[in-house]
């Protein structure tokens, strides 16, 4: 089970390593805040369409489950947009959209598909758990260094003197994109050299 | 009696890359030097701290990745040259810093170095500063001193600072245009400087006139056909300096002449537009660099038939 757990974390990270849910990973990362946020958010989501769909997993016909699987999982988005709205409004205000898009979220399907259709309950919710905190961990990654460059802050606190200059671009689409693709090869080079002096 | 055998090429010739990157340096002589005496002391720093920004940039990833250093064959010192004389003689000297840092590291060693970029290096360096830090990138000021006194600037004043050419009433003179006392970056002001480079180049073979002549001549005959003065459009803003020294690099533009012409007149169009359209106050960069994202397709399109390939019939 702890396998399961880690394994969603490094090894099958989604961000770093399946390379799922792109979407979200570059509109939500604007700040480590809305990182956070919203990989809490696809955690939970995860966690409970894990749970269900793994309990359900004998009773839903083949044919028709992705079906299923979508009305399941869109139960939880629904669930986790009314608590944000109701708690968290200034975050629920800042990822707008993309909160109700967790249902397309292909991470949450394809682990819907892939492991929790397939396995126990307890193997579906660690499974769960690792890959969202792998989202969440990756998320956070993405939105300090755009938040970084972008606002010279990290979940808010300035890092830099008043006269950093900050870099529009980071915040912006096209940084989005340079800077996930750039620390999608460095955690790609430094797990390629590890992997190589454990001789795997 | 010793017989050689060889494969070919057999004729051999001393052009290499430094050679061709020297060439290209010469001609940008006239242009960094107009550019240091019309906008004093500054520019020249600007343009010193991005050559030798690039140059480190390069040399250091090309160390840490433990690749061939290739800091000799010049290309940095171009890419460095150019993105220098892309910016305002005001900018701070961090701009050009991390400008080439962007060039020499993002563009093109993490492509695979140099031959192997998809985009004009110091063309998207400025594209990323220009987005980055437009305050710092749009304001541009009067050179310091003139070429050829037409007009003097006021005593006590050290610079002028203006928006864009057309601020003043009636417009700038012709030779204002011509000369570079205009506000603008500090290779793009001083035309003649710029023509000069480009008939060096053409004279030793660096370039051909494909490019540069029809990107300019798209230009003039869209600002005519939509009422404008297609003269002064030419001599405004970046386009002479971007259609001579920055479509024409060899990596990013198309390989045979068809598609030279086809880049071009797609250069000319889109400055044209992006003019017209009034979105961004100059469309040279953004032209050229999405160009150079269509170079692969176009060279597609242009591809000759191989000699004995069977036509496809639809």
């Amino acid at each position: 089970m702890r396998g399961v757990f880690v394994n969603g974390i490094i090894n099958e990270n989604p961000i770093f390593r399946l390379v799922l849910g792109v979407c979200p990973v570059l509109a939500a990362t604007t700040s480590a805040t809305n990182g956070l946020g919203m990989g809490l958010a696809a955690s939970f989501v995860l966690l409970g369409s894990n749970i269900v769909i793994s309990l359900l997993r004998n009773l839903i016909p083949d044919k028709v489950r992705i079906p299923a699987f979508i009305v399941v999982i869109s139960t939880f988005v629904t669930i986790v947009q009314l608590l944000m709205q109701a708690f968290v409004p200034a975050l629920y205000e800042a990822l707008g959209l993309f909160i109700p898009l967790i249902v397309v979220n292909c991470i949450i399907l394809a682990r819907a598909e892939a492991f929790a259709s397939k396995n126990s309950l307890f193997l579906a919710a660690s499974d769960g758990l690792g890959m969202g905190m792998g989202f969440t961990l990756g998320l956070i990654l993405i939105g300090s260094v755009r938040e970084l460059l972008g606002n010279g802050t990290i979940f808010g606190t300035a890092l830099f003197g008043a006269s950093f200059e900050p870099m529009l671009l980071a915040v912006m689409a096209p940084g989005g994109f340079i800077i996930f693709g750039l620390l999608l090869g460095i955690v790609n080079a430094i797990s390629n050299k590890l992997s190589t002096r454990k001789g795997v | 009696m010793k017989l050689r055998l060889s494969t070919g090429p057999h004729l051999v010739n001393r052009e290499s890359t430094q050679t061709l990157m020297l060439d290209v340096l010469i001609a940008l002589v006239p242009t960094t030097a107009a550019g240091i005496y019309l906008f004093g002391t500054k520019a020249a720093w600007v343009l010193a701290v991005a050559v030798i920004s690039a140059v480190v940039c390069e040399y250091l990833f090309q160390k840490l990745a433990r690749r061939p250093v290739r800091v000799m064959d010049l290309s940095a010192v171009v890419t460095g040259l150019i993105l220098g004389l892309n910016l305002p003689a005001e900018a701070p000297l961090w701009l050009p810093a991390i400008g080439s840092a962007i060039a020499i590291i993002l563009v093109k060693e993490l492509f695979g170095g140099i031959g192997h970029n998809f985009m004009n290096p110091a063309l998207l360096a400025r594209g990323i500063l220009l987005a980055s830090w437009p305050a710092r990138m749009s304001v541009y000021h009067l050179p310091a001193r003139v070429l050829g006194v037409t007009e003097v600037v006021p005593a006590g004043a050290d610079v002028i600072s203006a928006a864009t050419p057309l601020i003043r009433p009636g417009g700038y003179q012709m030779y204002d245009l011509l000369m570079g006392n205009i506000p603008g970056t500090i290779g793009e002001v001083c035309k003649i400087a710029i023509l000069i480079g480009f008939l060096y180049m053409l004279f030793v073979g660096t370039i051909r006139w494909h490019i540069p002549v029809i990107f300019v001549g798209t230009v003039a005959l869209m600002t005519w056909v939509m009422g404008g003065d297609p003269l002064r459009s030419v001599l405004s803003g970046g386009l002479l300096f971007g259609a001579v020294f920055m479509a024409t690099d060899y990596v990013t533009n198309p390989m045979l002449k068809v598609g030279q012409v086809i880049f071009a007149i797609g250069c000319g169009v889109l400055v044209s537009v992006i003019r017209m359209t009034k979105a961004f106050p100059e469309g040279v960069t953004y032209a050229i660099l999405l160009m150079n994202i269509l170079t692969p397709l176009i060279d597609r399109w242009t591809s000759r038939r191989v000699y004995g390939m069977v036509k496809k019939h639809a």
